[in-house]
């Protein structure tokens, strides 16, 4: 479905950035934990999980190329942009920390981009619908496997149960930004191209209550949420992982396998 | 000729024309014949299935002398993707076509693709496959019966989630302890 003006198509390529960048950068984050995982099972996962992340964010740049029409290709997007033109959430890009505090990451998300992901089944955008319909039947697979851990860190030993709550403080900070709207945001809505992430929190609170509940943790709320990744205002971590994600196309420009 | 379709829509039936097809593939339209070319191909991580048996060959349409064949991955960043692309184009043209791959994602490849032929061959390689449907709605850490490939026992136990690949899980017989892989049911 082509965009009508050049500037919902401004307002799509917006949304399909923040959206592959998203993905990509938490499946890069992921993917630091091949070879470091706590048991083989989990050094299976990780990357498992990184694949479909970086999977998804393919798609996306790829659909963000031929719609900003300004001939760049999905690694041109992923590789070529600086810092402050990466427009993820904060959330994705924050270090790995211990296993607690992945796991919770990766739970939150999940349970963040499950409803996303639903609502986007039904977009007017064609191409959207089919990347949803694929990503959504992924992401469940992700929930249950963070949501497991998150059990049974939670409901585990002293120490187990010490770091996910340590986790619960550190990311708590962070989960307020997935939820923002803007202009982009509205537009998109209004468009019945995807939802307005603010409509989800409802969905989000329905996936992570019980989870808390069964593990025994308690939601922390923060007075001061982060934010700024939508306008690529980020934090010291994202500098490095670009420094290393974009290495090879920096030195080499244009290089292939 | 136009555009003749074969679709995937009855893999079972594909199957089983496949199996006929001995006497000779002079009769067969160039749609049929290049579909057969295709369907041959092995995936490159399970390979005692076929990409047909596995539902990710979804058609070949000639398209004039070209002959266009719809691949559909099972996972968004399966890195077997390009190699099952790869092999389809070899394939198709080594049976004299000029070959074209699209890759669909809509609809979403579903484990109900598997043919019937594809879940036993998986079985009897030592793959559990995947439950009959996909069910829709998945209950958090719903328990799904699965049955060992080896022994046929229901007693298994899930080691992981995710196994040597993004489509498979890992298992453990309780009965004659082996591991075994699931072909996870999406």
């Amino acid at each position: 479905m082509a965009p009508a003006s050049s500037l919902s198509r401004e307002t799509l390529t917006a949304l399909l950035l923040r959206l592959a960048d998203d993905h990509l950068v938490l499946g890069h984050r992921l993917s630091e934990w091949c070879g470091h995982a706590p048991m083989l099972e989990e050094d299976l996962a990780m990357p498992n999980m990184a694949l479909d992340l970086i999977g998804q964010a393919r798609s996306l740049y790829q659909y963000a190329g031929e719609v900003d029409g300004k001939g760049r290709d999905e690694d041109q997007l992923a590789y070529m942009r600086r810092e402050r033109e990466y427009v993820n959430c904060l959330m994705a890009e924050r270090q790995n920390g211990d296993f607690a505090h992945t796991m919770l990451r990766q739970f939150y998300f999940a349970a963040f981009m499950q409803p996303f992901w639903q609502a986007m089944m039904t977009s007017t955008d064609e191409r959207l619908a089919g990347i949803a319909a694929k990503a959504e039947k992924e992401v469940a697979y992700h929930i249950r496997h963070a949501g497991e851990w998150v059990v049974r860190l939670g409901d585990g030993t002293e120490e187990s149960t010490r770091r996910m709550k340590a986790a619960v403080e550190a990311l708590a900070p962070y989960v307020d930004e997935l939820f923002e709207s803007d202009e982009v945001t509205r537009a998109m809505a209004e468009a019945g191209i995807a939802p307005d992430p603010s409509t989800l929190r409802s969905a989000f609170d329905a996936i992570v209550g019980p989870v808390f509940a069964e593990a025994g943790l308690e939601w922390v709320e923060t007075p001061y949420g982060q934010t700024g990744g939508r306008q690529g205002r980020h934090g010291e971590a994202l500098g490095f992982l670009l420094a290393e994600l974009q290495y090879m196309q920096r030195t080499y420009p244009g290089m292939t396998w | 000729m136009g555009n003749t379709v074969v679709n995937a829509s009855f893999p079972q039936s594909a199957g089983q024309s496949a199996r006929q097809a001995g006497e000779g593939q002079s009769h067969l339209s160039q749609a049929e014949r290049a579909y057969r070319a295709a369907a041959a191909v092995v995936d490159p991580e399970i390979p005692a299935v076929t990409i047909a048996d596995l539902g990710i060959l979804r058609g070949v349409e000639m398209e004039g002398d070209v002959a266009v064949a719809r691949v559909t991955p099972t996972y968004t960043g399966c890195p077997a993707v390009l190699a099952i692309e790869l092999a389809v184009e070899t394939a198709l043209r080594e049976a004299g076509f000029e070959p074209r791959i699209e890759r669909v994602i809509s609809p979403a490849w579903t484990t109900d693709w598997i043919t019937a032929e594809g879940r036993e061959k998986l079985r009897a390689y030592g793959i559990a496959p995947p439950a009959n449907a996909s069910n829709s709605i998945r209950a958090l850490f719903g328990e799904t019966e699965v049955a060992c490939p080896r022994c046929g026992s229901l007693e298994t136990a899930r080691i992981s989630e995710f196994g040597s690949t993004a489509c498979k899980a890992l298992y453990r017989c309780q009965t004659c302890h082996e591991p075994f892989d699931y072909f996870k049911c999406i």
